[in-house]
């Protein structure tokens, strides 16, 4: 016994020192490995978020990327300046309202579309999951252009219809009333199927067992749905709605393509007055409105998981 | 048993798939007037009643879309940012994912916060800043400006992330005790097991970037760089209401990729929605 000791312990001695000696080349090896995510959060993260938080409160124009010497701090004017800035407060309006709007419509029916296609609609469901997904995946800015053409006013798809049936349709992204709703409806119509989707999951995930004790305790279809399914999609809705708003709270291809912020100002958005502002040069202006975007989409958010957590 | 009713199912009835067939008709008839309205003169274009199939078919828009728009270097450019984009994330993001997920390194907690952030912040939040950041490093108008920002997007380090969480321990073990290194235990046995997860991420990252719009439009300035939709839509910014027949075609030539691939890949959309979406 004793003679077996002493090498054991010179053999764990040395396989601590083994031990470590891999730790350490672990420890290097996971470096190496997170180095050029690192380098470039660095880079294009962490630095231009500084710079912005420095940007907000200098008279920073494009002019002056090539004279930095040339930018003054000016405090919180440019923030005083958002404050009377009646166009940014109807693009922040418009952008409200867009997401107001777009977002419960968007859940509703791709909820009843997830509902649908989990109702033992087995043939054809690869076709329709193909086909409502089809406007998710594909480039908002074609989705833009073929949307102006469907609502032109005169020779649009929607309006020709319309003018079958004996209606004078109205002039959608010329009007006052009806531009910012046909942005809305665009909105829903390209986002449906990414909701759908991840309801589809969602309820695929929920155990038949659920329902067959409800079915059990005499519970009927419309019971069921309620304190079964509803309860249990709560994550999938938390999760469409936080993705739906954040992505929504920044639309700016629409109007960009579709309206130029037209008529009036009742389709321009925060994003689009952003991208304005930084095309007329004032980048500090811009960062500062950007910095008021960030605050209503960081507030929306932990409002969202307030509600959705206390219920 | 496995067929059997659930409360709350309406199986199988037909009016179900009548209002899935008819909610796909709306969905999917714009892209399909978009590409049969390429085909189209642009006097038939703004007819009215419209005309479902084209009357007088014309390739007279794609051919416009080559020279007005010169759409050989906007393909050029988006395949080139596409492809640079993807092969960057697949390597970037699967070398973190590996890291946080099978190694042990001092900060690695404080790294997962970094990328937990970069998800956090909208893109809109920062795009200003960012583009003074590119202007400075002298990047503005270089593919380098366009690429680099997203060439290791946080999302694809989540997903590498998870998959690596759920391939055995064990693996990394044997090789050690074979004498494998720890980049060759990477690169050699880690790697090829995630195939599954390269293919998903590779396609969303490739759809991303050839979709991707705003940041292209600020960075790329010369006709030279610019992507097929920054082309399209300044050539739609530009002239509101002529020459819709281009724009229609240079659209169907932005979405016809992106069907392709979704069709053929179907499978690991699906996935990469369920692993990035609900797990």
């Amino acid at each position: 016994m004793a003679t077996a000791t002493l090498p054991e312990s010179a053999r764990r001695a040395a396989g601590a020192r083994a031990r470590s000696s891999d730790r350490t080349r672990r420890a290097v090896a996971g470096w190496v490995f997170a180095l050029p995510f690192v380098l470039l959060y660095a880079a294009f993260e962490l630095f231009p978020l500084i710079v912005s938080v420095v940007m907000s409160f200098t008279d920073m124009r494009s002019t002056d990327l090539r004279d930095p010497l040339n930018i003054n701090t000016v405090g919180l004017d440019n923030f005083a300046r958002i404050l009377g800035d009646a166009k940014f407060w109807q693009a922040t309006w418009n952008t409200l309202v867009f997401v107001a709007f777009s977002v419960p419509f968007t859940l509703a029916i791709g909820l009843a579309l997830g509902i649908a296609l989990n109702s033992g609609v087995r043939r054809l469901r690869a076709v329709f999951r193909i086909g409502f997904y089809l406007p998710v995946i594909s480039s908002g800015v074609a989705v833009a252009v073929i949307w102006r053409y469907l609502l032109s006013t005169d020779a649009g798809l929607i309006n020709s219809a319309l003018r079958l049936a004996g209606i004078d349709g109205p002039a959608w992204l010329n009007d006052t009333r009806t531009a910012l709703p046909s942005l809305i409806a665009m909105a829903v119509w390209r986002h449906v199927g990414f909701a759908m989707v991840i309801f589809l999951a969602a309820l695929q995930g929920i155990p038949r067992e659920l329902y067959e004790a409800a079915e059990i305790d005499g519970a009927g279809r419309r019971q069921a749905f309620r304190h079964v399914t509803l309860p249990l999609l709560r994550p999938a809705v938390l999760f469409i709605v936080v993705i739906s708003v954040i992505g929504n709270l920044q639309f700016f291809e629409e109007p960009f393509i579709m309206t130029q912020g037209g008529p009036l100002d009742t389709t321009t958005s925060i994003s689009y007055q952003i991208y304005t502002t930084f095309g007329f040069g004032q980048y500090g202006y811009a960062a500062a409105m950007s910095w008021v975007l960030f605050v209503i989409i960081a507030c929306l958010t932990l409002l969202q998981f307030r509600l959705m957590r206390e219920k | 048993m496995a067929t059997g009713t659930r409360p709350g199912e309406y199986r199988g009835q037909p009016w179900i798939y009548g209002v899935l067939v008819v909610g796909l008709v709306v969905v999917c008839l714009p892209f399909v007037w978009m590409v049969f309205s390429s085909f189209k003169p642009e006097d038939e274009i703004w007819r009215f009643p419209p005309t479902f199939l084209p009357e007088r078919p014309t390739t007279a828009n794609y051919a416009d879309l080559l020279t007005q728009l010169d759409f050989g270097r906007l393909a050029f450019n988006s395949v080139l940012i596409a492809l640079v984009s993807t092969a960057g994330n697949l390597l970037f993001c699967s070398m973190l994912g590996y890291a946080l997920a099978k190694l042990d390194f001092p900060g690695k907690r404080l790294v997962f916060g970094l990328v937990m952030s970069k998800l956090m912040i909208p893109g809109m939040v920062l795009v200003i800043p960012t583009f003074v950041v590119v202007a400075a490093l002298g990047l503005i108008n270089t593919y380098a400006g366009i690429i680099l920002p997203g060439l290791a997007g946080p999302m694809g380090v989540f997903m590498m992330r998870q998959f690596m969480l759920g391939l055995p321990d064990d693996l990394a073990e044997a090789a050690r005790i074979d004498g494998a290194g720890e980049y060759r235990i990477f690169f050699r046995i880690f790697l090829p097991l995630c195939k599954p997860a390269l293919a998903t991420l590779g396609i969303l990252t490739f759809l991303g970037s050839w979709n991707s719009f705003l940041w292209p439009l600020m960075v790329a300035q010369d006709k030279d760089l610019f992507t097929l939709p920054v082309g399209v839509a300044l050539f739609a910014f530009d002239h509101q209401n002529t020459d819709y027949g281009v724009l229609l075609a240079g659209s169907t030539m932005l979405v016809l990729p992106v069907i392709a691939v979704f069709l053929f890949f179907q499978r690991h959309f699906v996935q990469g929605i369920a692993t990035t979406g609900l797990k």
